[in-house]
């Protein structure tokens, strides 16, 4: 219970400003297509640097929140999901706003969202403590396996094909390497004088995130048309929130599988909400209604894909494994501010650790209840043109990664990186194993350092690296997530074939 | 280029910055600086090649490649950054060429027509209210010093 003794440090005038303006911003930022949670994350990383390590982290929890959140409203009133994670809430939600329910839609999700965001923010609250405990078990050859185990579960669950997810993560984790070596001082892979100091991380996940975006803006040309906003009549509050107490099935399973979900490391809210819905239509008795317009289906959804925000911190403030590419993006946030993830972070800053998780708990409240009244300013963002779209984010891109060091070096590397991540999509390569293994890369490289070390003085490398339980069932769990994944691959792949055939 | 193409080009860099990644990493010295890129490019090298054989025997699943359409569209908002992000931020100032910039490509991607001197206006207002945000943001708030070399 010790997370009520920092409950009093949200509430402090620039913590709770911060947390306004991080609610209030990323529920705008949420609802524009095209700027997904994890880029709005990435974007606003700059502007923490003149920032507590508390605030800063407050910041860019109530904007990872409320970007998903957020992403319901182009949902419902424009059919454009705001993030991937989003997907599920526009098959009944639109169509709600269609038949003139958008408020009702738009209540639902919120109320939902904040249901399943507090439940999810409890379950960090519980197993944070717990885990990061038993994560002082861990050695140098365990935390090499993890970090290991970090970017191929991302890899091989995140991208369409498990090889070039995989490859993915190895580019990252080549990139991690540029720079001078920490140990000797010898230089490695610096073919340009930009890469001295190595691949800045928050420099690499602006260009990564953001860049790619922009070019996917400029390749639809000049004819795209801003859709059409569906208009909202009033609803009454009141009535919503009975609905969803009357629809408990929905809430209980969207809240359910979104937690579990979030804990997997590496599995986004995207998955989490098709899978809620999925399974909420499977055991509802209306199960027809669905994809017609069913508050259940948005319930399901919204609940499950904010349910899936504070477990997916589980991992990462635990061992330091982010469980989705924007926890992996407020891993970058943490390092600059010298903050590890581990037992170090809830032995030695206290304060840091239970106010940025509080935070996101009181985060929820104001989501829900500023989402209910910004929805109407967040649905005409919605429509602002992909060409001011693109040339803002590209302008944002480009002070936003010289204000990490004042380096026009930065500027370069984040554009070539952002460049690189456009083409590399095109041909199937994932970001978000590619961005793992640029921030684990480091944490593997010096466990696996120290670990031969130990190795040589004791018995072996080998011994060192694949004997005892612990290292076993970490190896074993990698290899269990490569070979799920590439038998999922190949029934879906069979299941493609079979339906081409019969086409 | 057709897909099939695109994809066996875009796998065969891959591969060769994968060749080229493991033979630094196997030459280097001293030998432990490049222990840890040692075990990384193995892997890379062995799973690129995998994707470059995939591709040449064209059966690379996933990833759309890039149409005629999407080219077109692409090639003149990648000139306008790399002119802006490799030159002219650093010749001309932060502040002067991101006014340009945004200008620049507002009016490339916009679908409004370009005779209508109001739809210019509109263009122009908006990039000015915009880089009165971002001075306000990054020169007065976060007093981030950017290069300023014309006007401000």
């Amino acid at each position: 219970m010790e997370f009520i003794y920092y409950f009093g440090d949200v509430f402090a005038p620039m913590s709770f400003l911060l947390l306004l303006i991080g609610t209030i911003g990323g529920l705008i930022l949420g609802a524009t297509p095209g700027l997904s949670p994890t880029m709005a994350v990435a974007l606003l990383i700059p502007f923490t640097f003149q920032l507590e390590a508390t605030q800063g982290l407050i910041l860019l929890g109530a904007a990872y929140t409320s970007t998903v959140a957020g992403g319901a409203v182009s949902a419902i009133l424009l059919k454009i999901p705001g993030a991937p994670a989003n997907i599920a809430t526009t098959l009944d939600g639109h169509t709600m706003a269609q038949r003139g329910e958008g408020a009702k839609a738009l209540q639902l999700s919120f109320l939902s969202s904040a249901v399943g965001g507090i439940f999810g923010v409890f379950l960090l609250i519980f197993l944070t403590p717990v885990l990061a405990q038993w994560a002082l078990a861990f050695g140098p050859s365990h935390l090499f396996w993890l970090a290991i185990l970090g970017v191929t579960v991302i890899g091989s669950l995140d991208s369409a094909s498990v090889v070039k997810g995989l490859l993915s993560g190895c580019i990252g984790m080549w990139l991690a390497t540029i720079g001078f070596d920490d140990i000797m001082g010898a230089q490695r892979f610096i073919f340009h004088p930009s890469l001295g100091g190595g691949i800045n991380i928050i420099a690499a996940l602006i260009g990564l995130f953001a860049i790619p975006q922009v070019l996917t803006m400029f390749a639809k040309g000049r004819h795209n048309k801003g859709a059409e906003v569906i208009k909202v009549q009033k609803h009454s509050i009141g009535a919503a929130i009975r609905e969803l107490v009357s629809r408990p099935l929905a809430l209980g399973i969207g809240t359910i599988t979104g937690s579990i979900i979030g804990l997997i490391p590496g599995v986004g809210g995207q998955i989490a909400g098709l899978v809620a819905y999925d399974q909420t239509k499977k055991f509802s008795s209306e199960k027809e209604k669905f994809g017609k317009g069913h508050p259940e289906g948005v319930i399901a959804a919204e609940s499950a894909n904010n349910a899936m925000v504070g477990p997916s911190l589980v991992p990462l403030l635990t061992l330091s494994i982010p469980g989705s590419p924007t926890a992996a993006v407020l891993l970058g946030g943490l390092l600059i501010h010298g903050i590890f993830p581990g037992s170090d972070l809830f032995d030695n800053h206290p304060d840091v650790a239970w106010t940025f998780i509080n935070s996101m708990l009181i985060g929820q409240v104001l989501m829900c209840l500023f989402g209910l009244y910004v929805a109407g300013l967040a649905a005409r963002v919605a429509q602002v043109p992909q060409s001011v779209m693109a040339a803002i984010v590209l302008a944002l891109s480009v002070f936003g990664a010289y204000s990490v060091q004042s380096s026009m070096g930065d500027v370069y590397v984040m554009a070539c990186l952002g460049l690189m991540m456009y083409f590399l999509e095109r041909f199937g390569f994932s970001a978000a194993p590619l961005v793992l293994g640029l921030i684990l890369g480091p944490i593997a490289e010096s466990n696996f350092i120290q670990g031969s070390m130990i190795a040589n003085a004791t018995d072996g490398r080998s011994a060192y690296f694949f004997g005892g339980a612990l290292n076993m069932a970490l190896i074993a769990v990698v290899l269990a997530s490569i070979a799920y994944s590439v038998w999922m691959e190949l029934r879906s792949r069979r299941h493609t074939t079979k339906e081409e055939a019969q086409a | 280029m057709n897909r099939s193409t695109q994809h066996i080009f875009g796998a065969g860099v891959v591969f060769l910055v994968g060749l080229w990644i493991t033979w630094v990493s196997y030459t280097q010295q001293p030998a432990e600086a490049f222990l840890f890129p040692r075990l990384i490019s193995s892997v890379f090298v062995v799973l690129a090649a995998w994707t470059f054989a995939k591709a040449l025997m064209g059966r690379s699943k996933v990833g759309d490649g890039l149409n005629r359409h999407q080219i077109i569209g692409l090639v003149p908002g990648v000139l306008v950054m790399a002119i802006y992000v490799f030159w002219a931020a650093k010749t001309f100032g932060f502040y002067t060429a991101t006014t340009v910039t945004v200008f620049i490509l507002i009016s490339l991607y916009d679908p409004a027509p370009h005779t209508n001197p109001r739809v210019w206006a509109k263009r122009a207002l908006i990039t000015a209210c915009f880089m009165a945000v971002m001075y306000g943001l990054f020169a007065l708030l976060l007093k981030v010093y950017t290069p300023r070399e014309i006007l401000f």
